[in-house]
């Protein structure tokens, strides 16, 4: 049952090369290359919707240890772009494995590269900023010549400033949530989850609060929402950037102060753009599972799992409107936002976690004991 | 929130002497807290009975006391010092138990004094056992199923409920002390009275038994407001059923996905906010099923640990630093992280990176006991390795113990397994049981075609760790075509390889080349490591804390660059007997001495519970093993301009030749000078030369002669084999037909091996010299005389400074001889000279042209840094410029060593030429009496004032014994002796009891012992000879009753002389920054 290695390259925009060895789809992919420092919790990364274009590169070396298992899965399928790893195993050691990450990669046909210096790489996108990169098959081993090559097909690979991911990954249709919902004895009414691109957590994390989680489309009107009367509307996180998603600013504008809305990641960005705020993008983004944020008014610090490219200005927010709550003592920048008026509570990391800690699961109490019911 | 300001003065408390399950982690987290203290302004009294640690040199608190750790004593401090807090989470058990029992006698409330870190209430739910249940029932989780027992009979109850196999665990010892497992009712009789025996409160607790699950620990961190993080999580390699110390160990986890961490870690955080630990760090051990993933609490220890100095090593988060800093009144977001600088401590490392924990082990010094490895630590000290992956870092990890692995060593056929059946079957049986070399056989299991199901049914280590373990043997053969053909090797191929962590003599092993033809080889091809930091993020961040790791990668990271001269210090390895803490010292005191003359210092070590491995200790930290290739490696990336090889121990001294052959510049004595000392032969021309006597001795490279030469000496001989340290293998032998069964037993006699035989000083004083000599002028550091006769090994001796005994014309004649040797060597630096006396006739044992163990002693003792001085004088300075105070020598510094023989329970205690002791404390009076009582008195026995003293001693003790029992007699003793030697003494007119011998009929003296009847035991016999029977059963009852006795005359002529001391004036402390100049 072993996997088939071949030999791949990983090319980046700044005329990095890299070669290793290759796992997964044996395909070539080419995103935005971005870094995640999770020791664990691979799975939940790859199936994040939020990654859709990008190739992670995990600075923990060893990746694939335990496996794939169904039920850590965070959305149908991965829609990153490639994984770039120091060291695979494609024998997992785990009671609840099913199968190996390489299948798992292969069956959504994207590559991966292990054998790479990962600190590096890391290191380069740190330095230099995230940027376009591809990871492809190689059959020889004259390093000209695959650079030649990695610098023509990375012409292909689109810039993720301006790029409209939303719409591609968002669902097409509504539909409603209902893992576990026979167990829900008194279920308190709906609420309604634009899908930006949405993990399975944040619908986990309301539906087990007994809500009836309805799932819509990115693009689905305001009046129609506001129509079905939900106990709320949640902006929930996607991949891309949020300058390109105007059509659903305008629908969350048209939502604001006529219900309660909890914004996650992308969500919340949308949402302060909705407010007439800014988004930039970070030099490197924040993608882990160990970034300290404090909550304002507490004083309380969670170690918060993260990944975003983008992020609020905090001084372009309108401040009579809201109040910034929640801050990363890394690097100050705005984590998260609260607005009594307008019964709004946005936050830019994952307090559905998965991976990563579960410190800041009770905002979702928060939002829901403060402005829902 | 600010750091308090309602206290001013904080005492800390230390572990102690080094014991099994206690080391020198504590010595690292105890400077660490005494540090950041002090950055904070907190006058720091510190108090520790250990004058090897680093932590007791007077630069680290503002008032240092070497005192015993009883409550006694702390009393008397607390009352003289008065500080408004003491800080009892840095010092292991022992200060934790201490801490408690000042809050228990109403001493902490009597002064005001408060406990920070853990209050009296956190500490009692943690450590007490049904406390923390129930904790786990209130927060619903999962632990074994568990009873306790004041009795034998209890514990039979409780038995009968939970069902076997269970697992036996006395309350409130350290590192497990006493716990075992029990298969069947017999072995649980027995097992349960050890366990009550053991525990200072007589009771244990009886528990369900997960052994072969998944064990985890959780190192985390909590500030005041509630904020807490995990600083690392550990998985173990060998499953539950073996002490953590003892386990191998992998950082980060390796098998649990998010979703099964996470689990861990909302647990560890309900338990530690329940628990109430306030502030600092605490481990939370889980076991996991790895059948259905269900998760169990083990244990919690609510301080710094063994564990968290390998986490803080691990990840680069300095806890016992951030602990003190939490505990007066910081929180985890006002602190900065050292190593970003840019971010704060709320956060959780990651790292980039694996590290591989091993523990080292001495059951060669205790050959009688049990090798099987159990929930009682038995380990006496540990590596750890950092490679990127986790093949190169268990491979590094292997090297670095220094137990002649250089990775996983094939086992041949030629070695015996103590079983039925055939090699192959003979592993199967082997490796079921955990033992230190388990691993060795598990790589030898699959090279005999044993499958990977198999081994994982025999051993329940992970197969995730097995496969990788597998996918190593399966290397080897892929060498092996190789063999003979070095120079056909690709460049692809040796990368291959290496990133995978095999070292340069296990490929010479594979291709059959030497290690120098491999190094050639791969050097020729370019193939060689980078090296990498340890920066707590990931690289998410821009590190400036420059501890770095190699590893077979293209890219390393920047360096610090620097105009400086370089000099890198080899540390010592791994703690062993006749290894340890001391000369950690010495290293950090020559890394101090590089600062201060503005040289760029680099440390090298691979002992993760040291404190020269603490980042900031040194101006680069390189954690790597300490061989010769690695070694190579960081020197050809520093180019420094020297290497100093003499304050690590022997580990470092055993490379000089190699290194100084290599071109690399050693300094201080040299290499050659080295090889003088180290080589019998040419020691002995010296000797010859200089006019200096040396016992007669010889060496006999064929068998056949042995006998011969022995009786041209003349018996006693002192046997053992050559280039030993801590006197391995060494044994008095008294006779012929003693020397024919030794030599039955022990190692093969060869030109490479010779046995070394020397004429035995019978009743001879020994003394310990240390100097420092620059070329021109001599320092002496001390001149220690052993308390013991020679024939003790001298790291076991409990020893004087300044000396007791010797005439000021030896003392003169010492330091002559010391001063020849020294200019003869060119001593540049320290140098150690064990002399004997024989009737005034002064004998050279041996040189060492090195730091040696007394250093950190003397230089408490002297109150003079007496290696950083070396350190200096290496670098070029004269003692003579370097203005060294002489400082009064008003009181008497005893030396007395600790012995690990309650973790042995098949050993005799009985002292000999092998040195069996861990670590040491010290004592200080006004008088020898006063120092020696006070010695004892720390290193774990009381000293008795009245009472009972039983005497029972060798026919040639018998004379000597006279004067102990009058004095005893005189001081209002009753004395009670075996037939022999209470004839003796009656014949005398000395009024004592004769009491049976343990095979003479009942009551023996073990049942006097049994009902504390005894308070003092005198008990002497052939050095060094282990005996099974009477004089064992007394001898172990006596330790396992924590009775003060002594095993040789000379010892007890001191103990009573202290105990005359101790009943005329009660002692007092002192403190080392009062000394007069």
């Amino acid at each position: 049952m072993s996997e088939q290695a071949w030999k791949a390259a990983l090319y980046l925009e700044n005329d990095h090369l890299f070669l290793g060895r290759g796992f997964g789809a044996q395909a070539m992919q080419g995103g935005e290359a971005v870094f995640n420092t999770g020791m664990m919790g691979y799975q939940e990364v790859f199936s994040d919707p939020s990654y859709s274009h990008q190739i992670v590169v995990m600075t923990y070396p060893q990746i694939g240890n335990y496996g794939i298992q169904a039920a850590d899965s965070e959305s149908p399928t991965p829609l990153l772009k490639g994984v770039v790893a120091r060291e695979y195993f494609s024998r997992p050691s785990s009671w609840r494995s099913e199968m190996s990450l390489g299948r798992y990669l292969d069956a959504a046909g994207v590559p991966g590269i292990s054998e790479v210096d990962t600190r590096r790489i890391t290191q380069v996108l740190r330095d230099e900023g995230a940027q376009r990169g591809i990871i492809f098959p190689i059959d020889s081993e004259d390093e000209t010549k695959i650079r030649l090559r990695g610098r023509e097909l990375l012409k292909q690979v689109p810039v993720m400033e301006g790029l409209d991911l939303v719409s591609q990954v968002s669902c097409k249709k509504s539909w409603e949530f209902d893992e576990a919902l026979n167990q829900k004895r008194n279920v308190q009414g709906t609420i309604v989850v634009y899908d930006y691109g949405v993990k399975w957590n944040i619908l986990r994390s309301l539906s087990s609060r007994n809500f009836r989680v309805r799932v819509v489309p990115y693009n689905t009107p305001a009046q129609d929402i506001l129509a079905e009367r939900p106990l709320a509307v949640c902006l929930s996180n996607g991949p891309g950037d949020p300058a390109q998603v105007p059509h659903a600013v305008q629908e969350i504008q048209n939502l604001l102060g006529k219900v309660p809305v909890l914004a996650i990641c992308m969500g919340h960005q949308l949402l302060a753009r909705a407010l007439g705020g800014e988004t930039f993008k970070l030099k490197y983004g924040h993608h882990g599972v160990n970034h300290p944020v404090k909550e304002l008014s507490s004083g309380r610090i969670m170690i918060t799992s993260q990944n975003h490219g983008f992020a609020v200005k905090t001084d372009s927010l309108p401040a009579r409107e809201v109040s910034v709550n929640l801050v990363n003592l890394n690097d100050q920048t705005c984590e998260g936002f609260l607005s009594e008026n307008m019964r709004t509570m946005s936050i830019q990391f994952h307090p559905e976690a998965k991976p990563g800690p579960s410190d800041a699961d009770f905002l979702f109490d928060q939002f829901i004991k403060g402005f829902v019911l | 929130m600010p750091k308090r300001s309602d206290i001013q003065k904080v005492l800390v408390i230390g572990s102690g002497p080094i014991i099994i399950g206690q080391a020198c982690e504590f010595d690292y987290s105890g400077t660490q807290a005494c540090k950041a203290l002090k950055e904070e302004g907190y006058e720091v009294v510190l108090v520790n009975s250990n004058p090897a640690t680093i932590m007791t040199d007077p630069i680290f608190s503002d008032r240092t006391y070497i005192e015993p750790l009883t409550v006694p004593y702390l009393e008397d401090l607390i009352a003289r010092e008065r500080p408004q807090a003491i800080l009892p989470t840095v010092g292991g058990q022992t200060a934790l138990n201490l801490a408690m029992a000042l809050h228990r006698e109403g001493i902490l409330s009597k002064y005001g004094v408060e406990l920070i870190g853990a209050n009296e209430i956190a500490i009692e739910k943690a450590e007490n056992r049904e406390l923390f249940k129930q904790v786990l029932i209130q927060l619903n989780i999962d632990f074994p199923k568990s009873g306790e027992a004041k009795t034998s009979d209890e514990a039979l109850a409780v038995a009968a409920e939970i069902g076997f196999p269970c697992v036996i665990r006395p309350s409130f010892t350290l590192g497990g002390t006493g716990a075992s497992i029990a298969y069947n009712i017999e072995e649980f009789k027995v097992e349960s009275i050890r366990g009550l025996e053991a525990s200072p409160v007589s009771q244990i607790l009886i528990e369900e038994s997960v052994l072969g699950w998944k064990e985890f620990e959780l190192e985390l961190i909590r500030d005041r407001k509630d904020n807490v993080a995990v600083v690392c999580s550990i998985e173990n390699l060998d499953p539950m059923g073996v002490h953590t110390g003892d386990s191998i160990t992998v950082a980060p986890a390796q098998t649990l996905s998010d979703h099964e961490y996470q689990d861990l870690r909302n647990k560890a955080f309900a338990i530690i906010r329940e628990v109430g630990v306030e502030t600092g760090g605490c481990n939370i051990q889980f076991a996991v099923n790895p059948k259905n993933g269900r998760v169990v609490a083990i244990e919690m220890n609510p301080r710094v640990s063994r564990s968290s100095a390998l986490a803080s090593k691990a990840t680069g988060f300095p806890i016992a630093r951030i602990a003190t800093k939490l505990a007066v009144g910081y929180t985890l977001d006002e602190i900065p992280n050292d190593i970003t600088q840019k971010t704060p401590s709320c956060f959780e490392p990651t790292i980039d990176y694996v590290v591989t924990k091993i523990p080292r082990f001495a059951f060669e010094k205790f050959p009688r006991s049990d090798s099987r490895l159990s929930p009682a630590m038995k380990s006496v000290g540990e590596v750890m390795a950092i490679g990127r992956t986790f093949k190169e870092s268990l491979q590094k990890a292997m090297r670095s113990l220094e137990v002649k692995w250089w990775g996983f060593n094939p086992l041949s056929e030629r070695r015996k397994i103590k079983t039925e059946g055939s090699w192959v079957e003979g592993i199967r049986n082997y490796i079921k049981t955990p033992k230190p070399d388990r691993i060795l056989w598990i790589a030898q299991a699959f090279r005999e075609g044993i499958t990977e199901e198999e081994v994982y049914e025999l051993t329940a280590v992970d197969p995730w760790f097995l496969r990788q373990i597998h996918e190593l043997t399966q290397k080897e053969s892929e060498i092996s075509k190789y063999r003979g053909k070095v120079s056909h090797i690709s460049r692809e191929q040796w990368w291959d390889w290496k990133r995978l962590g095999f070292s340069d003599p296990a490929l010479a092993h594979f291709l059959k080349a030497t290690e120098e033809q491999v190094r050639q080889a791969r050097l020729a091809l370019n193939v060689k490591p980078e090296f990498k930091c340890v920066d707590t993020c990931g690289a998410e961040f821009e590190a400036s804390t420059p501890y770095f790791y190699s590893s077979y990668e293209l890219f390393g990271d920047s360096f610090p660059e620097s105009k400086k001269d370089r000099v890198i210090i080899l540390g010592g390895g791994p703690n062993r007997i006749g290894q340890g803490i001391e000369f950690d010292y010495c290293c950090v005191q020559a890394l101090f001495a590089l600062r201060e003359e503005g040289v760029e210092s680099i440390m090298v070590n691979c002992n993760p519970e040291t404190v020269s491995t603490d980042y900031d200790m040194s101006d680069k930290l390189y954690f790597e093993p300490l061989t010769l290739e690695d070694i190579l490696h960081i020197c050809e990336k520093e180019k420094p301009s020297g290497v100093v090889v003499h304050f690590g121990g022997q580990t470092p001294l055993n490379l000089s030749r190699s290194l100084a052959q290599l071109g690399i510049p050693i300094m201080g004595t040299s290499a050659e000078a080295i090889q003088v000392a180290e080589d019998r032969d040419l020691f002995r021309e010296l000797c010859t030369r200089l006019k200096l006597k040396q016992p007669e001795s010889v060496a006999v490279t064929d068998p056949e002669n042995v006998l011969e030469a022995a009786e041209k000496i003349g018996f006693p001989l002192l046997v053992r084999p050559s280039f030993v340290l801590g006197g391995r293998g060494m044994e008095i032998i008294y006779n012929s037909r003693e020397l024919q069964k030794w030599l039955r037993k022990k190692h093969e006699i060869s030109e490479d091996s010779p046995l070394l035989m020397d004429r035995f000083l019978k009743n001879a004083v020994e003394v310990d010299v240390d100097a420092i000599s620059d070329g021109e002028d001599l320092l002496i550091v001390g001149m220690m005389e052993q308390i013991h006769e020679a024939g003790v090994h001298s790291g076991d001796s409990a020893c004087s400074l300044p000396p007791f005994t010797l005439s000021s014309k030896v003392q003169q004649e010492l330091k002559k001889q010391t001063e020849l040797i020294a200019r003869e060597l060119k001593v540049k630096g320290l140098i150690n000279i064990q002399f004997a006396i024989e009737n005034d006739e002064v004998y050279i044992i041996e040189v060492n042209p090195r730091a040696s163990r007394t250093v950190p002693f003397a230089s408490k003792a002297r109150g003079i840094p007496f290696a950083k001085i070396a350190m200096k004088v290496m670098l070029g300075r004269k003692l003579r410029d370097l203005k060294i105070e002489e400082k009064k020598m008003d009181l008497v510094y005893v030396k007395e060593s600790v012995f690990p023989f309650k973790r042995f329970p098949e050993t005799d205690i009985v002292l000999g030429p092998e040195m069996r002791s861990t670590g040491e404390v010290m004592g200080v009076g006004k008088t020898f009496g006063e120092a020696f009582g006070k010695a004892t008195l720390a290193s774990g026995y009381p000293l008795p004032l009245q009472g009972t003293a039983f005497l029972s001693v060798k026919d040639s003790d018998k004379e000597a014994c006279f004067p102990i029992a009058r004095d005893l007699v005189q001081l209002g003793f009753e004395l009670v002796a075996t037939r022999g030697t209470a004839k003796y003494l009656k014949d005398r007119a000395i009024p004592v009891r004769s009491v049976n011998k343990v095979n003479e009929g009942r009551p023996h003296i073990v049942d006097h012992i049994k009902n504390g009847e005894i308070n003092l035991v005198v008990n002497t016999s052939a050095l060094g000879v282990h005996e099974v029977g009477a004089a064992y059963e007394l001898r172990r009852n006596t330790l396992m009753r924590n009775l003060c006795y002594f095993t040789t005359i000379s010892a007890a002529r001191a103990g009573v002389q202290a105990i005359g001391e101790h009943k005329r004036v009660s002692p007092s402390t002192h403190c080392l920054q009062e000394r007069e100049l």
